[in-house]
């Protein structure tokens, strides 16, 4: 029988250290919802989501309740709208126009996000997929919980440079009439990806991949506090304990996800996907990947070490949770964004942290340059040069890197950006301006790398 | 199958606390498999394991009467959860 003190244990991690399931994510394909008819799509869209995902906020509510552990967010991931909306939209204002039945929608089921405003151009862009990219300024800032991703790049396609090109000028497109409408950066709700995975439960990347079923439940969980308080009481200790520490640690934290995740899957009738074992920090103190570093050991993230101290934190989560559930995927790493974790931030304002850290950070650990504030004034091209650095980090690598890149119109280094919410707020990081127009401008594509040749 | 619950109790030491819990579970048709109790510098710690498989109402609404009951009536703080989070978390 369960002991008082397994009891203690496990209310102590969720009370005290933020233990909580970050999310639930119900993937919705809405490849029967095509329709050459526009108005006739946007009902069929409409009709399917509320159809699938009308109990999806009740029934989390209920299994927090039932177990006593938070779920924070309940969310939906669809099919990438460049597939579903091809045959109806001729302008980027067909597109938006579906954009805004996603976020109606999402708002009728009382989900926090919706994803999946999407196209996949790793090798190449249909004219449809080129229509929603550019259609992303309008759609990001006229929506509220619409999220929006874009694949670049594979380690078996190589990088779509001329979508990389694309992405620069529409970042920063973006952020300017964002900032023109006073509404939430659009680009907090912006990722683009090298290897993206189709059943990631995590915003703003979510998609609901052509390669899933119908329906699907996937399940995020969270515990970076539970993780620091672990190794609070291994302080000085050799690394075979730490790495034992933490394994145990994920391997709690991802067994109560594999448990919320069945639980949903057998309350609403949806097959079970994937538990997604990232650890995921939130802006709330004690709720920091960067403090499990500095408990590690560094006085602060980007302290010499940080990278191997990165590496092996991400290494012994994945070895934990690998045990504890059956289906892992998703991005399934430590998450190192820096407006929504609180030792970051310290970190980037003490001067320990630079985007080019970041950089070498994101080699080691999903995912990549996450919620990074960069001043307004950064040339589209300068942007779109850093995407291909960490497209080209992931296609290498044969791994899933980001980028989630924040111009902020009138801001300089130094000047702070507020998001809100679990976004969090940042201090503008200083980016290197040295010109890099001439490569980025260059048409066709990067090709895929030796070893992705493994036929 | 057996369904099980774990309650936990926490809060200043009084008069009455079992009684008023059990004389909770008893009319909701709970059976108390287990309690471990102890007593930290004036603290009342608390857990019982029980069988909620005659549960006369859903369990949300009972789990939430029961905090209540301890917020309101006693002056503790009660949770009551599935015993699943536990098992999940601390055994293989």
């Amino acid at each position: 029988m369960i002991t008082i003190g397994e009891v203690a244990e496990t209310n102590a991690m969720i009370e005290k250290e933020n233990l909580d399931v970050r999310t639930i994510t119900m993937g919705i394909s809405l490849l029967d919802c095509a329709d050459s008819d526009l108005s006739q799509l946007r009902k069929k869209i409409h009709d399917k989501i509320y159809r699938c995902a009308k109990d999806l906020v009740r029934t989390g509510e209920e299994i927090s309740r039932d177990f006593g552990i938070p779920i924070v967010n309940k969310r939906i991931s669809v099919t990438p709208i460049a597939l579903v909306g091809a045959s109806a939209c001729k302008t980027s204002a067909d597109f938006v126009s579906i954009a805004k039945t996603l976020d109606e929608t999402a708002k009728e089921v009382g989900v926090n996000f919706l994803g999946g405003y999407s196209a996949l151009v790793s090798k190449g862009m249909t004219p449809a997929d080129e229509l929603l990219i550019r259609s992303i300024p309008e759609a990001l800032t006229t929506t509220d919980i619409v999220c929006s991703s874009v694949n670049l790049g594979s380690t078996k396609t190589g990088i779509d440079m001329d979508a990389v090109r694309l992405m620069g000028s529409v970042i920063k497109e973006t952020a300017e009439l964002s900032e023109k409408r006073n509404v939430l950066n659009g680009d907090s709700k912006l990722v683009v990806f090298c290897n993206a995975p189709d059943d990631n439960p995590f915003m703003a990347g979510a998609f609901h991949g052509v390669t899933e079923g119908d329906v699907v439940l996937n399940v995020g969980v969270s515990g970076p506090g539970a993780v620091k308080a672990a190794l609070e009481n291994v302080r000085g200790c050799d690394f075979e304990t730490l790495s034992e520490t933490i394994k145990k640690t994920a391997f709690k934290v991802t067994r109560v996800g594999q448990l919320v995740a069945r639980e949903a899957s057998k309350r609403l009738g949806y097959p079970f996907g994937i538990v997604d074992l990232s650890l995921a920090p939130t802006p709330a103190v004690g709720d920091s990947v960067a403090d499990i570093l500095c408990e590690m050991g560094l006085e602060y993230a980007g302290a010499p070490g940080t990278t191997a101290a990165l590496a092996m934190l991400n290494d012994q989560v994945k070895k934990g949770g690998l045990m504890a559930s059956s289906y892992v995927g998703g991005l399934s790493g430590a998450f190192i964004p820096v407006s929504e974790d609180q030792g970051m931030i310290n970190a980037a304002n003490a001067g320990a942290l630079t985007i080019e850290k970041l950089e070498a950070m994101t080699c080691v650990c999903s995912v990549g340059l996450d919620m990074i504030a960069i001043p307004g004034n950064t040339k589209a091209t300068t942007i779109s040069g850093i995407i291909a650095d960490e497209m080209a980090l992931g296609m290498v690598n044969q791994k899933t890197t980001a980028c989630r890149l924040i111009p902020v119109p009138g801001k300089k280094v130094g000047d702070v950006a507020e998001f809100g919410g679990l976004l969090g707020h940042a201090p503008i990081m200083p980016v290197n301006n040295f010109d890099c127009s001439r490569f980025v401008d260059r048409r066709g594509r990067i090709p895929a790398p030796v070893h992705s040749f493994k036929n | 199958m057996q369904e099980r619950a774990i309650i936990t109790v926490v809060g200043k030491d009084t008069v009455g606390i079992i009684a008023k819990v059990c004389g909770h579970l008893a009319e909701n048709g709970i059976n108390i498999l287990d309690i471990s109790q102890t007593i930290v510098q004036g603290y009342f710690n608390m857990m019982m394991i029980v069988d909620i498989t005659s549960l006369k109402l859903p369990f949300d609404e009972f789990s939430t009467e029961l905090s209540r009951l301890g917020s309101e009536t006693i002056g503790v703080q009660i949770r009551c959860q599935k015993e699943a989070i536990f098992d999940a978390m601390h055994r293989i």
